[in-house]
């Protein structure tokens, strides 16, 4: 019986976790990333630099704002209110969703709004949101965490409804009290959700963080993106447009890692192998 | 002691099937009693409430009408004096299978080093005590069913109820755990409800048989094989296997439905 079994194993094994031949997934990426920058760069040259701009002129753009400290001052300021309304998001949407999700008259009652403020016009509510808080980081924070927090709790509530009925009724047949049966067997079932939602969110609290700085008072990233634009200097203007695109990647990746540490068995299972 | 009994036990619900409602009688007065030590095993087609039933005794399910006791005293809802073993295992698949076990236990109110040690050594009870640390994907069908029974009977509850545990495991593995189980019995001595739709199943590890059908119990049949069973290929080769079985099989046709 125990040969029989540990045989299967080894299959399993060989099948979930054996390397992969072919290119590594990096060298594709990185491919990709030169090709499409050298296109740029070469059909880029040949546009009226107000109207379009290239990636030599972004880096050389990129350096001077790096040079004179703006880029760095500008990132600092953005990342504030940033953190502050995504970290808040996380911290109400997951709780809310978790509990939408698993009682029949929190659904009934909270359920419609959460779907409803995921398409929120959000942009239109600012200038009264401005009025609310001020112009300021509070109104900043607000903006973001209203984009994120809809995503983050939509998803981990559709997480809750997706965990085995069985789960749960080997919490019932030990006798878990509700709280438990939520902490110990829906939280750690509903992970891999929460972590998509969580990383759905970076994108929207991005651009709502340039949102509320183009709305609000004019700072941060937003500004340097708006000021270059009013002088016709589009290659500037790309450069915080490129630093948060990279930054949501960043953050995408490290949400991964964040997800393999907190949910390896889900990684475990899922093998990540595609074709 | 471990005594279970379900006295005049009916369900009844309603299934929508499309825009209708149609009241299913899944169990009408079913009535038996698995003496303390004994094995009983519910069999019968699909849908003819044997699963309801078992449900019922654990108390994931109500009743619409009867009782369960167990050792004389009417249950409602789960509890300890219950430990279930579901058809797939159904393991936390986050824990390791140390940690599964456990759970269990820590449900029951236990703290402190010996939820280690306990868990230790029913893992050990089922052969699993080298298995420890892994996850349930790290575990073949057979061996994460072990892990199951292991996290059921630390508990040491007062009857161990059964749904079709070993049904999605493969002939070889199935046969290996009904002989595990019969050994387990043999050494903790436990009151058992085994539900399973696997005729010789049901006769091989039985002292009893329920066969049921259309939520009503048809016939209760004593299995007249000795116990301890030892070797169960030999015991499939015995004239009392063969007989109890045969009755038993004649039992679940003349329980067929003749519409099809």
């Amino acid at each position: 019986m125990t040969q029989i079994a540990d045989s299967k194993i080894a299959t399993a094994d060989q099948d979930a976790g054996g390397p992969r031949r072919g290119v590594p997934r990096w060298v594709i990426t990185l491919s990709s990333v030169a090709i499409l920058t050298l296109l740029w760069e070469w059909f880029g040259r040949d546009i009226n630099p107000v109207f379009g701009s290239y990636p030599s002129a972004i880096a050389d753009a990129f350096l001077e704002l790096v040079r004179s400290g703006k880029l760095q001052g500008a990132m600092l300021e953005s990342l504030q209110p940033f953190v502050v309304g995504y970290g808040l998001a996380i911290l109400f949407g997951v709780p809310l969703g978790l509990v939408i999700g698993r009682y029949r008259v929190a659904e009934a009652a909270l359920g419609i709004y959460v779907t409803a403020g995921y398409a929120m016009p959000l942009v239109a509510l600012v200038p009264l949101l401005v009025l609310w808080l001020g112009l300021g980081f509070a109104v900043k924070a607000a903006v973001v965490f209203l984009m994120s927090v809809f995503p983050i709790c939509i998803n981990t509530w559709l997480g809750v409804t997706a965990v085995p009925k069985s789960l749960i009724e080997v919490g019932k047949s030990f006798v878990a009290p509700n709280t438990v049966i939520l902490r110990r067997i829906i939280l750690p079932a509903t992970l891999p959700y929460i972590m998509a939602g969580i990383r759905l969110a970076v994108g929207r609290a991005v651009v709502a963080m340039v949102i509320a700085e183009f709305f609000t008072t004019i700072s941060g990233l937003g500004a340097i993106i708006i000021n270059s634009a009013n002088n016709f200097d589009t290659a500037t203007m790309f450069v915080p447009i490129v630093v948060l695109m990279v930054m949501a990647i960043g953050l995408n990746g490290l949400i991964g890692l964040i997800e393999r540490w907190v949910a390896p068995w889900q990684a475990e299972i899922a093998g990540r192998d595609r074709e | 002691m471990g005594e279970v009994s379900l006295i005049d036990v009916s369900k009844r619900f309603v299934l929508r099937v499309g825009a209708e409602a149609q009241t299913v009688q899944a169990l009408s007065r079913v009535s038996f009693t698995v003496r303390d030590g004994e094995i009983v095993s519910l069999i019968g087609p699909s849908g003819c409430g044997k699963t309801t039933a078992l449900r019922i005794a654990m108390g994931l399910e109500q009743a619409t009408s009867g009782r369960v006791t167990v050792d004389s005293h009417e249950v409602k809802g789960c509890g300890h004096d219950r430990g279930m073993v579901f058809q797939h295992a159904e393991l936390l698949p986050w824990l390791t299978a140390m940690q599964n076990v456990m759970f269990g236990l820590e449900m029951k109110g236990m703290r402190g080093a010996g939820l280690r040690d306990t868990a230790g050594k029913y893992l050990d009870l089922v052969g699993l005590g080298a298995s420890r640390n892994r996850r349930p994907h790290q575990l073949s069908g057979g061996m994460q069913q072990r892990v199951g029974i292991a996290r059921a009977l630390a508990i040491d509850p007062k009857v161990l109820l059964m749904d079709e545990p070993f049904g999605a495991l493969d002939a070889q593995t199935r046969e290996t755990m009904q002989e595990e189980l019969l050994q387990i019995h043999a050494r903790t001595a436990k009151t058992i409800l085994f539900v399973t739709h696997d005729l010789d199943e049901a006769v091989l590890i039985a002292d009893r048989v329920v066969i049921m059908r259309e939520g009503r119990i048809q016939e209760i049949l004593q299995v007249p094989l000795p116990r301890p069973r030892g070797d169960l290929g030999v015991a499939r080769g015995t004239k009392e296997f063969a007989e109890t079985r045969y009755h038993v099989w004649k039992a679940l046709h003349a329980a067929a439905p003749t519409e099809h």
